[in-house]
């Protein structure tokens, strides 16, 4: 545990050396804007950035890829309390008792008390992940291929089955993640795979593009012309963002509450914050003295929630960043980005790349902070930022993305492949499909094929391997669990009547 | 409507399946104790093809609360799909400039409040954005345009 403050204290000289502290600033500058605006989330701007990213060295790269993601939670609080406008769909719930607190004057507070949430529930997240990650790292040591097999079974099998909609929906999109993670040349044997005949994938799809064409385009061909032009603005003064003490004690419990549910959940591959913080939300009615408040403007409706949100974002990093099993595809793609700097993300990240882990984890905290500071005068500008129409920002972006998927290989083939996966993703959306487990089943595809291959080969082809080591008994267990639980609230379902809750959210499901 | 959507899901699902088996049949599938570069895809192929299988027979479930999904403006896919298109192809025959125009142009006629000004506004401020930061700013390496 000693070991783990010296090496914090390594990080944070890492994290405020200038030119990571820069970019680390730009992660979490672009990521709030990204939240507080409709339409683009954390997951399309980190594809967008991540060609940015490719001349930098790993560290300052990773530092502003996940400030842009923790960012954008901040941001996306700000539209869905002040405006009602849930840019992203964690923060859908929070405009429930969110937006009442602003018609009745305490927007300003319901937003100071979500900072100080969200604060909050981090640091419990960074601290946990300081004393966690060498544990887990350490556990790890005794991982070989049958195990991280079982381990990267578990995380597909926990993002297929707790994404958005039906959970078969879920198993067969990351199928065809992993099916995508096939094509082009087969490392071991030197053959080129499902490559349809091109010389341009036989180095397989290109991550950007990928991510680009599902969640960029995709999502801009879904939005048009159903976005809403013009906001109303709020007629209330920002000046106030002072919550009474009152207010104060009554966001206390569910603030530490809410953290609770997005710590244990974050544990948890394959959630996301978005269930992280209706789980929050349900919690918090079913535990309250006077649940017919909520909707109204109960200020625990709106500190539990983003409580869970920003725990749930910072153990996101935990799996990913001390075992190499990424928790949803924005973790993917950060371990993506990782790949592609010649870093292997795993057990030996943090011994190997000390700089990596442990600025990142230093940054988070810097990060929180500057976020903190940073939302108290800017509120005015971000409001000022969502009159910016639709109708102006998708071609722009779509612009951004042509160039940054081109500068990735200089390829323009690769452009083609956006408009591919634009099609294929706007297509899987019509039809209720999730996407996000497609990323995650391509980044895995190719880790999970070749620890299979060597844990087979190990095993001479014998199955038993999987459940005579403990670890991988243990892991196939939980799998196996979860996919009973699944089918048995299946069952459920099917039996009982079905109440269908109407509730208003934009067409994105990114990063849940 | 929904069970129609879910139907044609399951059908694409089972073909997708069906068809990556069948194309991985040309690579050596190995045994269980080596897999050769086949092994894999045929895996994933079936398992594809039981799954959507599975979601043809299984009656759709009562969806959770916040899914919902939406219907495609045909006008916006075309534009924004042919906006990317044309910068692929004519960034390879004319250069960024021709193409960083084309491609904001066609895309931002996707959305029906833009009208061809704002389209033309948008496309212009794009390309002199677009030559500044990435032609001399970042370097990109595409030729602002191609002679001849």
């Amino acid at each position: 545990m000693h070991q783990s403050l010296l090496d914090l204290w390594y990080g944070f000289s890492v994290a405020v050396e200038p030119t990571n502290l820069i970019w680390a600033l730009a992660g979490v500058l672009i990521g709030n804007l990204v939240g507080v605006l409709p339409g683009m989330g954390a997951l399309s701007t980190i594809s967008m950035l991540l060609p940015l990213t490719y001349p930098l060295a790993p560290v300052p790269a990773i530092l502003m890829l996940a400030g842009v993601f923790y960012g954008s939670m901040y941001g996306g609080a700000i539209g869905a309390i002040l405006l009602n406008l849930p840019s992203h769909p964690p923060h859908a719930v929070t405009c429930l008792d969110g937006y009442p607190l602003t018609r009745q004057g305490r927007g300003g507070a319901a937003l100071g008390i979500t900072m100080m949430a969200s604060f909050f529930a981090a640091s419990v997240g960074i601290v946990l992940m300081v004393f966690l990650s060498p544990l887990l790292v350490s556990l790890a040591a005794r991982f070989g291929p049958a195990e991280i097999t079982s381990i990267m079974l578990l995380g597909l099998l926990a993002g297929a089955t707790m994404s958005r909609g039906s959970a078969l929906k879920g198993i067969a999109m990351t199928l065809f993640g992993l099916v995508l993670g096939c094509v082009g040349t087969d490392t071991t044997s030197g053959t080129v795979r499902l490559a349809l005949g091109l010389t341009d994938l036989s180095d397989g799809v290109e991550l950007g593009a990928l991510c680009m064409g599902l969640f960029g385009v995709a999502d801009f061909i879904v939005n048009v012309n159903r976005m809403g032009s013009g906001y109303s603005s709020p007629t209330m003064s920002m000046k106030d963002m002072r919550p009474t003490r009152s207010e104060l004690r009554r966001s206390f419990l569910p603030m530490l509450r809410g953290t609770a549910v997005g710590t244990l959940f974050g544990a948890l591959p394959g959630t996301g914050p978005t269930i992280t913080s209706f789980l929050a939300y349900a919690f918090e009615r079913r535990l309250s003295k006077h649940p017919e408040r909520f909707g109204t403007g109960e200020l625990a409706g709106v500190a539990g929630p983003e409580a869970a949100a920003h725990a749930k974002t910072q153990m996101d990093f935990i799996p990913t960043m001390s075992l190499g099993i990424p928790g949803d595809a924005i973790m993917a793609l950060l371990l993506g980005a990782l790949i592609i700097k010649g870093i292997q993300p795993g057990p030996q990240l943090i011994t190997d790349h000390p700089d990596v882990f442990w600025g990142l984890v230093a940054s988070f905290w810097i990060g929180n902070l500057l976020l903190v500071v940073l939302n108290v005068p800017m509120i005015g500008v971000w409001v000022r930022m969502l009159r910016v129409p639709y109708r102006i920002l998708f071609p722009l972006a779509t612009f951004f993305i042509c160039v940054g998927v081109f500068s990735a290989r200089n390829s323009l083939f690769d452009v083609g492949e956006v408009a591919a996966f634009g099609i294929i993703g706007a297509l899987l959306l019509r039809l209720d499909f999730p996407l996000s487990p497609i990323v995650l089943g391509y980044v895995l595809g190719p880790m999970l094929e070749e620890n299979f291959r060597r844990a087979m080969l190990l095993s001479n082809g014998s199955f038993n391997v999987f459940v005579e080591h403990p670890i991988c008994a243990a892991f196939i267990a939980i799998s196996a669990t979860v996919a009973l639980f699944q089918l048995y609230s299946f069952c459920r379902r099917s039996l009982a009547a079905p109440r269908v809750r109407c509730a208003k959210t934009p067409q994105t499901d990114l990063a849940d | 409507m929904q069970k129609i959507a879910d139907r044609l899901g399951g059908m694409i699902v089972l073909l997708m399946g069906l068809s990556v088996a069948a194309a991985a049949q040309h690579y050596d599938t190995g045994s269980l104790a080596s897999m050769g570069p086949g092994f894999m895809p045929v895996v994933l192929g079936v398992l594809l093809a039981i799954v959507g299988l599975a979601m043809l027979v299984v009656a759709p479930v009562a969806r959770k609360p916040d899914a919902r999904p939406a219907g495609l403006s045909m006008r916006g896919m075309l534009c924004i799909l042919a906006g990317v298109a044309s910068f692929a192809v004519l960034g390879n025959y004319l250069g960024l400039v021709p193409a960083s125009f084309c491609a904001v142009f066609i895309a931002s006629l996707g959305d029906r409040d833009n009208s061809l000004r704002d389209a033309l506004i948008l496309a212009l401020a794009a390309t002199i954005v677009g030559v500044v930061v990435f032609a001399y700013g970042l370097h990109l390496q595409l030729p602002l345009f191609y002679g001849g």
